[in-house]
């Protein structure tokens, strides 16, 4: 959802996100709701500025917000409000799977002891096929035990007040009060939205959190409707735009999957096989995928050689960043270009990434000041403790000026899938290079080094087209070329095409990115320049992908028959005269297809879906309550214990954690058993206003340094009255994977919580700081360990156990931070 | 009826009303006023005064954010049902209040601090000596000493930019118009509607600060930078009643008078009777 569909939500609940601090620009949208009389609640382990504006705050255990939420799940099936008000039962069946009934082989963690049917202990993973749909039966009713709203609720069923109460430490009368006041602002004429960010995602279970949001809100008809919905706050300028045309190693542009060895996706149809979908938008897979290769390879991508889907890397494992960083270690991966990055500081379990660092052969590294990950070898903890000698790392190091954001043109793709375009306002000063100045020519020259060779490797690079004009005085490369490669063209005449409905799988068009076709649909009329903004959709302000859609999946703000829900929720519905979809944003659906539109029996693509199911890109058009598949964890949202936690699993006592969570089971990376009593506090890291992610743009800046000049842990004041430790002084936090020194600030803003009878104490540590720059302190990632959500394959970050004590850490030549 | 304006902001006057019912800690307004007057950072160092680090208004910090943390009732209980707006961390970014009757243009011994077209005031740089009797006549201890160039430093109001026509950095910068710049006039009436709203709400503590009864007590006659506070101004660093310094001129200057007669004719006394 847009963020400023916030202003139209009745209640807005901000979980696993501290907006204020970390989006202050998106949430004036939240005040403007709240003038507007919206209720906001704020779920957080630490009370924070965000907290400070909300009616509520719930402080939670960090790493139990599934339970959370199942609870929440659980309330609202057995509450009065949700059999009482016809909407909700109807927009569950119509609009989700909730009717369709799960084959028998499925067996639920009710049945199985926490365990989902499929788990194969010799690989330690699940096997889907177990959790298949009984295909064609359906009980629209929604009363068949094997149903997936039945099941579903029978999963649920145990996440009682009593029970989020005991894992949680949230009073049940507090439960019900949020319970409550998210039920009554949701309904025909209500809307409730969730906001999260980091905090979600960067759990071993984080998928799941997400998922188990997105089940709660199409139980309560909260999607695809003003102010309603789930708005994944994104923390950076683009990191939007850096998954959508990806720097991640497992996707394509437009969110295909990288083709993979172990799948077989050794030639083209094989690989798309694997992505088109019968049923749904992903019927049209090949036409993007086509279109893409014909983008990167252009002529030389013919239909008799696969367009060239050879010269694609297949990948074979686990590539993403926590398991890159055992591999520089190890000897894997010999060179790295780091970015806009700072792993030294930013990267879980920090000392071996910087072990990992020290053992490259060379380093690209280019960003404004010497940051850390540029400095390590010269100056570091393990340096200055004299644990390492500058002169036994042979990393080379290459240090390159970049121009910074007045100094180059280009686009952000934010938190909403909005492009906006920026324009440079000077020329950058001296060496200093734009991004796609650096990419453009290390390409061109890579090409001109591999030009005369004949190995499929310099093929590789042969073949790719990489033909951009230059311009200004450091010869850029054209970014409106760029762009209208994304935007797609037909081969023939080079013609723009208006949008993805015109990409052909048979080699006649090229599309960069298919979802972001249409942002150049004539040339020189870049969407993304658009600035008219007005209280509704603001569709004339930047462009937002797909389509430039707004709201997604916005047939669902209609009825099943094409009426609104209600007037003061209405967004799009079907116009019978002009017989078609009309509203005030663009319609997520196909803009003619009747709601009483019903397929023939060998429809396919979205011509197979009903003219009443509005989630377009799942296979039968409806929202899963159940995932038959697509998630490797399971196909119903469950709490598991954060992989290390100093309780047990109260919900599922013989299966505490996850069966399937990717570790780094290694001696320099070790975790700590459940329950361990040297280390009995949870210790979670968080952003500040002031800085800005691993600090490469902030702590070195004077202005934001001296806002907040040095590190610190939030500790609560009964915690410190343990140990005597008075605001302000130095504290040493542990874990296994390493030790640190800062200082500590004593706040009732943290609190100790009741878990299952006893106190709970948790520690917050700002992540931001490093040695360099000007606001330094000891880096809080030190503490951490490399670990991973299966699905996602992103690090654990919010929820680990340390231990504390009070004083310094003995050190020889004087602390990483400030040497008071 | 006419009814008396609550302050007396001069026709035409332009100031900041800063709401810190809406202000959300950002600091964004100390960031937008140090990079647009180019003033360095000062004062490093951490307080652990909450996540007030800047301390207090100086000559390089002309806005300043405050943060008050009072949660906790005296068994230690923490709230979760909070009233609206901001009340158990209070923000309140603090500047210059341009005075309707300031203290420091009226100390100023060399002219160099005016008051411009805007209604506001300023201290003019080249001609500021470095005298420093401008910094004890600010009851709310605003302009500073630079230790840099030794002349007395505070907010402009952005006067270049407003001559420029745009509105003050600080202003521009707040992503929840907690700070919000025009006309005082006009934002007074805006301020007024905004405390009765939150009064409706159930925020009974709210209340101007800046008119002639809070503020702009003493003479002072109103400040043209005014706040909605929701706790005594205590609580903000901000005196109840200020004063300024040059009203309490006549009782000392009057015994200065009194002593020097009196010294005289003692003198002339004993002279006589030689």
């Amino acid at each position: 959802m847009p963020q400023q569909s916030l202003a139209d939500s009745d209640c807005i609940v901000i979980m696993g996100s501290n907006m204020a601090e970390n989006h202050p620009v998106g949430f004036r949208f939240v005040m403007k709701a709240k003038e507007r009389g919206a209720t906001i609640i704020h779920i957080d382990p630490r009370f924070s500025r965000t907290s400070a504006m909300a009616d509520l705050h719930v402080p939670i255990r960090a790493g139990s917000d599934l339970a959370f939420l199942g609870g929440l799940i659980n309330y609202a099936l057995s509450s009065d409000r949700w059999e009482s008000v016809p909407f909700f039962r109807e927009f569950v069946q119509s609009y989700t799977n909730g009717p369709t009934i799960i084959g028998d082989t499925f067996k639920d963690t009710e049945d199985l002891a926490g365990m989902f049917s499929g788990y194969d202990p010799e690989s330690g993973a699940y096997e889907s096929s177990t959790w298949a749909y009984d295909e064609g039966h359906l009980d629209p009713e929604m009363t068949d035990p094997r149903c997936a709203f039945q099941i579903i609720k029978r999963h649920f069923s145990r996440y009682t007040p009593e029970m989020v109460e005991q894992v949680c430490g949230v009073p049940q009368e507090l439960f019900e009060q949020v319970a409550e006041a998210i039920l009554t602002s949701s309904g025909p004429d209500r809307t409730t939205a969730f906001c999260y960010a980091v905090a979600w995602t960067q759990h071993t279970t984080g998928t799941q959190i997400i998922s188990c949001c997105a089940l709660l809100q199409l139980l309560l008809g909260n999607m695809g409707r003003p102010g309603g919905g789930i708005l994944a706050l994104r923390g950076h300028a683009t990191i939007q735009g850096s998954t959508d045309i990806p720097t991640l190693y497992h996707l394509l542009p437009g969110y295909i999957s990288m083709p993979m060895v172990d799948a077989g996706h050794l030639d083209l149809q094989s690989f798309m096989d694997a992505i088109q979908q019968p049923k749904g938008w992903w019927h049209n897979a090949p036409k993007y995928i086509v279109s893409f290769l014909k983008a990167w390879y252009g002529d030389a991508a013919t239909g008799e050689n696969d367009y060239c889907f050879d010269y694609v890397p297949k990948i074979s494992g686990d590539y993403s960043f926590a398991a890159m960083m055992p591999m520089m270690k190890d000897g894997t991966i010999k060179g790295l270009f780091c970015m806009g990055m700072n792993p030294a500081v930013g990267g879980q379990n920090s000392k071996l990434i910087r072990e990992g660092l020290a053992n490259l052969d060379w380093m690209v590294m280019r960003d404004p000041y010497e940051i850390e990950t540029a400095a390590f070898w010269h100056d570091s903890p393990e340096v200055r403790s004299g644990e390492v000698r500058p002169e036994d790392i042979k990393t080379e190091i290459f240090f390159l000026p970049p121009a910074v954001t007045p100094e180059k043109d280009g686009s952000y793709t934010n938190t909403q899938r909005l492009v906006q375009w920026h324009e440079k306002a000077v020329d950058p000063p001296e060496d200093c290079r734009s991004e796609p100045w650096f990419m453009y020519h290390l390409g061109r020259r890579l090409k001109a080094l591999y030009a005369d060779e004949e190995t499929p490797q310099a093929r590789q690079l042969q073949v790719l087209t990489w033909d951009y004009d230059t311009e200004g005085i450091y010869d850029d490369p054209r970014l409106e070329q760029v762009i209208e490669e994304i935007n797609g063209y037909t081969v023939r005449d080079r013609k723009l095409v208006s949008g993805f409905a015109e990409l052909k799988d048979d080699g006649s068009t090229a599309c960069g990115c298919w979802i972001y076709s249409g942002i150049m649909p004539e040339p020189g009329l870049n969407l993304a320049r658009n600035r008219k903004g007005d209280d509704a959709a603001s569709l004339e302000w930047g462009f937002a992908w797909p389509a430039n859609r707004r709201v997604l999946y916005n047939r669902a703000s209609a009825d099943p028959s094409g009426k609104p829900w209600s007037e003061r929720k209405r967004w799009i519905w079907w116009d019978e005269e002009q017989e078609r979809w009309t509203g005030y944003d663009v319609p997520d659906f196909p803009a003619t297809k009747r709601p009483d539109y019903r397929p023939g029996p060998d429809a396919v693509g979205i011509d197979a879906h009903r003219g009443d199911a509005p989630f377009i890109m799942m296979p039968d058009g409806h929202g899963l309550l159940f995932a038959p598949a697509g998630l490797v964890d399971g196909p119903i949202p469950t709490h598991y214990e954060p992989w290390e936690s100093p309780v047990t699993n109260l919900l599922y006592p013989e299966q505490v954690r996850s069966p399937v969570v990717p570790t780094f089971d290694r001696p320099d990376n070790q975790y700590h058993e459940i329950g361990d009593p040297r280390f009995p506090y949870v210790l979670t890291t968080y952003r500040l206003t002031e800085h800005h992610t691993a600090g490469g743009m902030s702590r070195f800046v004077p202005w934001l340094a001296e806002l907040q000049p040095g590190g610190f842990a939030e500790i609560s004041p009964e915690l410190a009255g343990e140990f005597g430790i008075d605001n302000g002084d130095w504290v040493t936090l542990t874990t296994l994977r390493g030790e640190i020194e800062t200082r500590a600030l004593v706040t009732e803003r943290l609190q100790p919580l009741t878990i299952h009878g006893r106190p709970v104490h948790q520690i917050g540590m700002p992540w931001h700081y490093g040695w360099g720059g000007m606001a330094t302190g000891d880096i809080a990632n030190d503490l951490s360990a490399l670990i991973e959500d299966p699905n996602s394959r992103i690090h654990q970050a919010k929820a680990f156990t340390c231990d504390l004590s009070r004083g310094r850490l003995p050190r020889t030549n004087g602390a990483s931070g400030d040497d008071e | 009826m006419m009814s008396e304006p609550r302050t007396g902001a001069r026709e035409g006057a332009m100031g900041f009303l800063t709401d810190t019912t809406l202000c959300i800690g950002c600091k964004a307004c100390e960031v937008a006023c140090k990079q647009w007057n180019q003033l360095p950072a000062d004062n490093f160092g951490y307080t652990g005064n909450s996540y007030d680090n800047t301390g207090d208004l100086a000559a390089e910090t002309w806005r300043h954010v405050s943060f008050v943390e009072q949660l906790a009732d005296d068994s230690g209980a923490r709230p979760t049902s909070l009233n609206a707006f901001q009340s158990n961390w209070l923000m309140m970014s603090d500047v210059c209040k341009h005075c309707v009757n300031a203290g420091c243009l009226e100390a100023c011994p060399t002219g160099a601090i005016v008051r411009t077209e805007f209604d506001t005031v300023i201290i003019q740089q080249d001609i500021c000596n470095g005298c420093g009797y401008c910094v004890p006549a600010c009851p709310f201890g605003v302009p500073a000493l630079s230790p840099i160039d030794h002349k007395a430093h505070k907010c402009t109001l952005c006067y270049d930019r407003l001559r420029g026509g745009m509105e003050p950095a600080c202003a521009k910068a707040c992503p929840t118009d907690s700070i919000q710049f025009g006309l005082v006039e006009d934002l007074m009436e805006r301020a007024s509607d905004r405390v009765e709203n939150l009064r409706g709400r159930g925020v009974d503590g709210a209340y101007i600060y800046g008119d002639r009864e809070t503020g702009g007590t003493h003479g002072i006659d109103g400040l043209n930078a005014f706040f909605i506070l929701t706790a005594p101004s205590e609580t903000y660093n901000l005196p109840a009643e200020p004063e300024l310094p040059q009203d309490k001129t006549f009782p000392s200057y009057a015994s200065t008078i009194l002593a020097a007669a009196a010294f005289a004719i003692g003198a002339a006394l004993s002279l006589r009777g030689k």
